[in-house]
């Protein structure tokens, strides 16, 4: 690993819905890639992106891997900042409890200082 | 400034690509530092050496690779994104018994490891796609 080690505040913000496109994978893919090298990362659920957490997932029928199962293990890769946006979850009549993960539950004011308190951000 | 340019979409389908490469040489003629180009999913497209276009068109493969060869860029293909979607070089030709190589040589193959580093590394991150 070339250059310096120093640990960087990296927020993903994942707005897409799992199964249409290949950017909530690449969500997943960058945050443990960042996680794996002791970065702090914030996982950010916005848009389309919150219907990624939701529970029953089973992607075996149309040949991709169900994505929720790799997002339940989040914290086992140390990412414990796992947001999700409360208007989109309203705006598309989700509750919480329909979450299958621990999330924080935050508004848009707050989403913003996360972005304003971080290094880089990729917003997929 | 160091910056990063991250390529998501494949030329030709979306303008993206061509901005990346566009900002890209901005970045260099305004005297920045490019600290690496990382192709991602579809970006990877960009890294292919067996295309050809028509005579009125633009061959965006070639013009990254001449821009990557002419300023000597630092320019990684993630390999998860390249192998699956048929950007292959020597290496991994020869692993899975392949019979071409696709990837430009100016461009490498790495992990996600690689877009991490340059995220510690570089003063901006900038995404294409």
């Amino acid at each position: 690993m070339p250059g310096t080690n120093s640990s960087k505040i990296i927020s993903v913000i994942s707005r897409q819905a799992p199964y249409g496109s290949n950017r909530a994978h690449q969500s997943l893919d960058i945050a443990l890639a960042a996680a794996v090298f002791e970065q702090t990362v914030n996982y950010i659920f916005m848009g389309d992106g919150v219907y990624q957490l939701l529970g029953n997932q089973n992607a075996t029928s149309i040949q991709s891997k169900t994505l929720v199962n790799a997002l339940e293990t989040l914290d086992l890769y140390g990412i414990e900042g796992v947001y999700v946006d409360s208007q989109s979850l309203t705006e598309r009549n989700l509750k919480p409890s329909d979450l299958s993960l621990v999330t924080s539950i935050v508004s848009r004011d707050e989403i913003a200082k996360i972005v304003q308190s971080s290094d880089s951000v990729f917003n997929l | 400034m160091k910056f990063t340019v991250v390529v998501h979409s494949a030329p030709y389908s979306t303008q993206a690509a061509a901005s990346a490469y566009r900002f890209t040489k901005a970045l260099l003629e305004q005297g920045h530092d490019v600290y690496r180009l990382f192709f991602f999913g579809d970006g990877v497209h960009n890294t292919s050496k067996l295309t050809v276009v028509a005579q009125d068109d633009t061959n965006w493969q070639q013009q990254w690779d001449k821009l990557i060869e002419l300023q000597n860029l630092d320019s990684v293909v993630c390999v998860s994104s390249a192998i699956k979607r048929g950007i292959i070089d020597e290496a991994e030709s020869a692993r899975h018994e392949l019979d071409a190589v696709s990837l430009s040589s100016s461009s490498q193959i790495a992990g996600l490891g690689q877009l991490i580093d340059a995220t510690i590394n570089s003063d901006r991150v900038i995404n294409f796609g």
